[in-house]
């Protein structure tokens, strides 16, 4: 039994048009026994970026706190905003300083990057547990469902989707991507980030 | 007592004068204040900085002489004061840009580089067993959030962002000269000239490419960024480099 299947979980980020969403299961298990149905995985790092933090859950809540640290001795030691993709850099290097001792958790981020004419622009990534990154045009997915919500976000992603339209596609993949894992599950919630507000709904799933 | 004039406060630096005053401090700015001129002019489009490389002898081969450097793509750096003390800067310097890429993927702004260079000469003057640094740095950089730069880092480890800032032998001279010709809309073109006429004004010996050495910040166009990363290398384009010696010949000969 693998620790990155321990407490299971599982998050999914996409791309819209001018936005972005990131959603995760709210499941915290022992192996196959169901602990709480409330477990936070994605955290507001900062006003545009999401961070979704699936694996072994002593880890999201160190991680979590690592860098929320980090996020803010930036901001005030560069008295500027984060940007997303620089996010994404940090996160890689956090995790390949524990490269032969690694945090057990497969980061999933997303945010909107300001470009150099000032407006936003949708942004993804993910790391595998040792900071591997990967921007992806459409979707990022990672957790104990990963290959299911592969499979689903691959037959229903598609380009250009509107905020209310990219939230029902991130929500109904990971609904039926976590039913055909016996780790994931247990209700979920979504958060859509657009330019100038986040939506972010709970879910109900089911509960066996 | 040590000395006549620092008395028994001159030895140990980290000890304070009864007057507030760190004497090995103020030696410090007395070995910048003897180095050759350098200077620093922003412009709207970019920034110019400018020094004189003086040698010794006429059988010193000045093209091995580098008082203009390169930290990293976006940021470069001229002194007044000590050679060496420079070159060990440079060397913390580039290797701090280089950290900062390994964690965030892009060099450091202005500001962050000219924060921890300023944190190293700050060390150096509480620190047992070392000296201050006898340098004053003027640093030229461009970022995104900020745009064009110029700072001054002093031995004290104090910096202060300049329109335009003179260091070394003529540095009251040159301040007063560049206060006059100084305004907020003048050329990166226009700002080489007037770096070159204030240079000019304290200048012993004849001013040739040989003499002189010149580093420029171009502000990137919209299409420069909208472009990138250059495709195969991954790098964006720099914008900070030195002039070569054909280009200052032209300048001065213009």
């Amino acid at each position: 039994m693998s620790i990155m299947e321990y407490n299971g979980g599982s998050v999914i980020a996409m791309v819209g048009k001018d936005c972005v969403a990131i959603a995760s299961d709210l499941r915290l298990g022992n192996q196959a026994l169901g602990i709480s149905s409330n477990f936070q995985k994605i955290f507001q790092m900062t006003d545009r970026i999401f961070l979704g933090l699936p694996g072994l859950a002593t880890d999201v809540t160190t991680l979590k706190e690592t860098f929320r640290y980090r996020v803010n001795m930036y901001t005030i030691k560069e008295e500027r905003e984060l940007e997303p993709e620089t996010f994404a850099h940090m996160v890689s290097s956090a995790l390949y300083e524990r490269r032969f001792g690694p945090y057990f958790i497969e980061p999933v981020m997303c945010g909107l990057q300001k470009t150099h004419t000032g407006e936003y622009k949708p942004f993804i990534a993910a790391t595998d547990l040792i900071g591997c990154l990967n921007f992806a045009k459409d979707f990022v997915v990672a957790g104990t469902a990963s290959t299911k919500l592969y499979g689903v976000a691959e037959g229903l992603w598609e380009p250009d989707l509107e905020p209310e339209d990219l939230f029902e596609t991130c929500a109904q993949t990971l609904l039926n991507a976590v039913d055909r894992d016996a780790y994931s599950g247990w209700g979920a919630e979504v958060y859509v980030l657009t330019k100038d507000k986040v939506i972010r709904r709970t879910l109900k799933g089911r509960m066996d | 007592m040590a000395t006549a004039d620092g008395g028994a406060y001159s030895y140990s630096l980290t000890v304070f004068s009864p007057s507030g005053k760190l004497v090995q401090i103020e030696h410090a700015l007395a070995a910048v204040s003897s180095g050759t001129t350098s200077l620093g002019i922003k412009a709207s489009n970019g920034i110019v900085i400018a020094t004189e490389k003086k040698t010794s002898s006429i059988l010193i081969d000045d093209t091995m002489i580098d008082k203009v450097s390169v930290i990293c793509p976006n940021i470069g750096i001229v002194y007044s004061g000590m050679g060496p003390d420079f070159r060990v800067l440079v060397a913390k310097a580039r290797k701090s840009a280089q950290a900062y890429w390994k964690i965030y993927g892009e060099y450091p702004p202005t500001k962050v580089l000219v924060q921890e260079i300023a944190t190293i000469m700050q060390q150096a003057t509480q620190s047992g067993g070392v000296r201050p640094y006898g340098v004053s740095l003027l640093v030229a950089g461009w970022d995104i959030t900020r745009g064009p730069s110029l700072y001054q880092v002093d031995p004290s480890g104090s910096f202060w962002a300049w329109k335009a800032s003179a260091i070394g032998k003529n540095m009251v001279n040159a301040k007063t000269f560049l206060e006059k010709r100084y305004n907020d809309d003048i050329s990166l073109e226009d700002a080489i000239h007037t770096a070159l006429l204030t240079l000019k004004e304290g200048f012993e010996g004849h001013m040739t490419e040989k003499t002189i050495e010149i580093g420029v910040i171009t502000v990137p166009s919209d299409a420069d960024l909208a472009a990138g990363k250059i495709e195969g290398t991954g790098r964006v384009k720099p914008t900070f480099r030195k002039l070569t010696e054909e280009e200052v010949r032209d300048y001065l000969a213009m």
